[in-house]
């Protein structure tokens, strides 16, 4: 199926929202909401179920792109249970915010994913799990649950049928680390969200040490979308796997796509898994601001690096920014850099983020972002030198779970931008270096350090 | 030029959840199967309530739950989120700095705001009415520069949004 103008493509995960009360229960129902939900539990087994969204490939939307029904495989059969749920709504990625709008505008599809998924991995608690800044999903969201109760569709016997089921909404207090799956875990127990070392994963031993299933906002309508339309729709959308790569699982299925930053119409657009970058920033963003030409672009949330002009043909499909030394499709959100943007800024920008957010478990984590903050501070206060370049990308190189040194993917996270922006950009950041330090760019002394700074 | 309301210091003895506050707080334990999930719940609902969460709120919480303040401290001071020496403004306003923001001007918005306010970020207003603080990507990137302040969302900051918001901040 192809389509004249991107921009054509008919919403699915985005129909409703511009509905006029779109977030209740009557017009959803209006729009065939839940329909799918009463024929699954009135005939389809929960293994059928389960096997259905398996045979679609979805994988999941949070960052990581695991194939969603192979993780609820690994849920142990026949464990007495519970078996817990967590959604996980702790969106917090900066360019990301395709969950804030599904949640505020149409929390029922999410809903009815939710307990879809529940209903295929036998949990009978589920908890949303929501960052503390987003008041209107929270709202949405609570007001959604208590006409789902009301209704029946909650509680004991869902629907009139076995099946059981509460969902909860627990917020967050404002830190990214509450997005990682088992830092998500450790915080709904009430403690500090340090990510677990894993294995064991969640589904085997997850929240309150019962098997768990994480997944994220954007999966769950995805599961609702499939329930409706089936694995033939979801699968003629996309990218197909490749040949080449037989452990390819493709991309599948609509994808939310959030584009922010240096464009004219900045939002969030539906279109099929693998446009290009620039399809996104032309078609659905009306280009770069002010008639400006683009510097570079973050093809999936800060974390995922740094695309330069040359590379906006890159595929947003899960192996596509790959292809760029990117970390990888991410949440799909892309930010544009104009030609006006320097570098040394951005990357400044995204290694205050990461030393703000690193919750310190481990050394090369919680040491390699703040001194990569320290050095861009310096660099920015015309003390750079051109050693703090191989510096930094030591730092990149060396943290995270890719090169084996940390717990969790903050770090890569954090590890990517660096990598990316001075590997990419190495002629600016030296051009800035020598410009603002001319007598001293080529010190190899230790530097005096701009200011005493306190140990976290 | 600081800020800081006198310090809400509890006697002795004195309790300072209200018998309201620890049935909002115990409406939470029957959704978890351990009583330290309540954590979190608790904690937003104190701050909800005294706009901060002082040391002897963390004592009573601790007791609630069965757990020692200690881990109730733990955890709290993991979170930035919640302050304990004195209460924030009547409003608490988010101002985010991340890049979606900072390619609009989301920094300079902050500082322009700091400065109309006379004070520096995480303080609060004399008057005790605004607290401005940094946030991070608050997931309204499409509507850079934005703030999150209380529960209102304000789109595409200018210094004359900005303004009017500071002559009457409300959340
Ligand atoms: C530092 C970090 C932050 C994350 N933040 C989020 C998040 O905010 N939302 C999310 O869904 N996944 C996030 N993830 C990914 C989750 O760990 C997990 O893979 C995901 O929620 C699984 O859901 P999915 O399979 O449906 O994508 C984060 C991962 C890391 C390493
Ligand atoms: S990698 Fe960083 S954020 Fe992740 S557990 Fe280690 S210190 Fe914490
Ligand atoms: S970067 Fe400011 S809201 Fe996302």
């Amino acid at each position: 199926m192809r389509w004249n103008l991107l921009s054509e493509f008919e919403p699915i995960l985005l129909a409703n929202i511009h509905r006029e009360h779109s977030h209740t229960l009557r017009v959803y129902e209006e729009q065939g909401g839940y329909r799918s939900l009463k024929r699954v539990l009135a005939d389809q087994p929960r293994e059928a179920f389960r096997d259905l969204i398996k045979g679609s490939a979805l994988r999941g939307r949070g960052g990581a792109g695991f194939p969603c029904g192979l993780k609820w495989t690994f849920l142990p059969e026949n464990h007495p249970g519970p078996v817990y749920f967590c959604l996980n709504a702790d969106e917090s990625e900066p360019g990301t915010f395709n969950n804030r709008i599904l949640m505020e505008e149409d929390p029922h599809q999410v809903l009815e994913g939710l307990i879809l998924s529940c209903y295929a991995t036998k949990a009978a608690t589920a908890y949303i799990y929501l960052r503390y800044e987003y008041p209107l999903a929270y709202k949405h969201l609570q007001s959604a649950i208590d006409e789902l109760y009301a209704a029946g569709y909650l509680g004991d016997g869902v629907c009139g049928s076995e099946f059981s089921l509460n969902i909860y909404l627990h917020r967050g207090a404002a830190a990214y680390i509450c997005g990682e799956e088992t830092g998500l875990i450790e915080s709904l127990e009430g403690r500090r969200a340090w990510p677990r070392i894993k294995p064991p994963f969640p589904a085997v031993e997850g929240a309150f040490r019962k098997p768990t299933v994480v997944n994220n906002v954007e999966t769950a309508a995805c599961v609702k979308q499939i329930a409706d339309r089936g694995v033939d729709w979801f699968r003629s959308l996309g990218t197909p796997p490749d040949p080449n790569n037989p452990r390819d699982p493709g991309s599948f299925g609509p994808k939310l796509y959030c584009l922010s930053g240096h464009v004219e119409k900045p939002g969030c657009y539906e279109a099929p898994l693998g446009i290009t970058v620039s399809e996104l920033i032309n078609d659905f963003g009306g280009g770069v601001w002010k008639g400006r030409k683009a510097k570079a672009a973050v093809p999936g949330g800060i974390s995922m690096g740094l695309l330069t002009a040359d590379e906006l043909d890159c595929k947003l499909d899960f192996s596509g920014p790959g292809k760029y030394g990117c970390l990888g499709l991410g949440t799909a959100a892309v930010v544009v850099l104009d030609e006006t943007v320097s570098i040394v800024d951005f990357l400044h920008n995204t290694c205050r983020f990461f030393a703000h957010e690193s919750c310190g478990q481990c050394t090369p984590c919680r040491e390699g972002t703040s001194w990569s903050l320290k050095m861009l501070d310096r660099i920015r206060a015309g003390q750079g030198r051109l050693l703090d370049l191989d510096l930094l990308l030591e730092i990149g190189d060396f943290i995270g779970i890719m090169p084996g040194t940390t717990i969790c993917g903050l770090a890569d996270g954090a590890a990517w931008p660096i990598k990316n922006a001075i590997r990419k950009f190495r002629d600016e950041f030296e051009e800035y270096i020598k410009r603002t330090n001319p007598t001293g760019y080529m010190e190899t002394s230790p530097p005096l350090a701009l200011e005493l700074h306190s140990i976290h | 030029m600081t800020n800081q309301p006198a310090k809400t210091e509890t006697p002795a003895g004195q309790r300072v959840l209200s018998d309201a506050i620890v049935a909002e707080i115990k409406a939470y334990f029957p959704r978890y199967p351990t009583l330290q999930a309540v954590t979190l719940p608790a904690l937003h609902v104190v701050n909800a309530h005294l706009r901060h969460v002082p040391l002897q709120a963390v004592v009573e919480i601790a007791e609630l739950l069965e757990l020692a303040p200690a881990q109730i401290q733990d955890t709290l001071s993991f979170y930035g989120f919640f302050k304990q020496d004195a209460p924030h403004g009547e409003t608490r306003a988010w101002v985010c700095r991340s890049v979606s923001c900072a390619l609009r001007g989301g920094e300079e918005i902050f500082a322009y705001m700091c400065q109309k306010a006379g004070i520096e970020p995480g303080q609060t207003t004399d008057d005790g009415k605004l607290t401005l603080e940094f946030g991070e990507c608050l997931g309204a990137c499409e509507f850079a520069p934005c703030m999150l302040a209380g529960d209102t969302l304000h789109k595409n900051l200018t210094e004359e949004s900005a303004g009017k918001f500071l002559q009457s901040p409300t959340g």
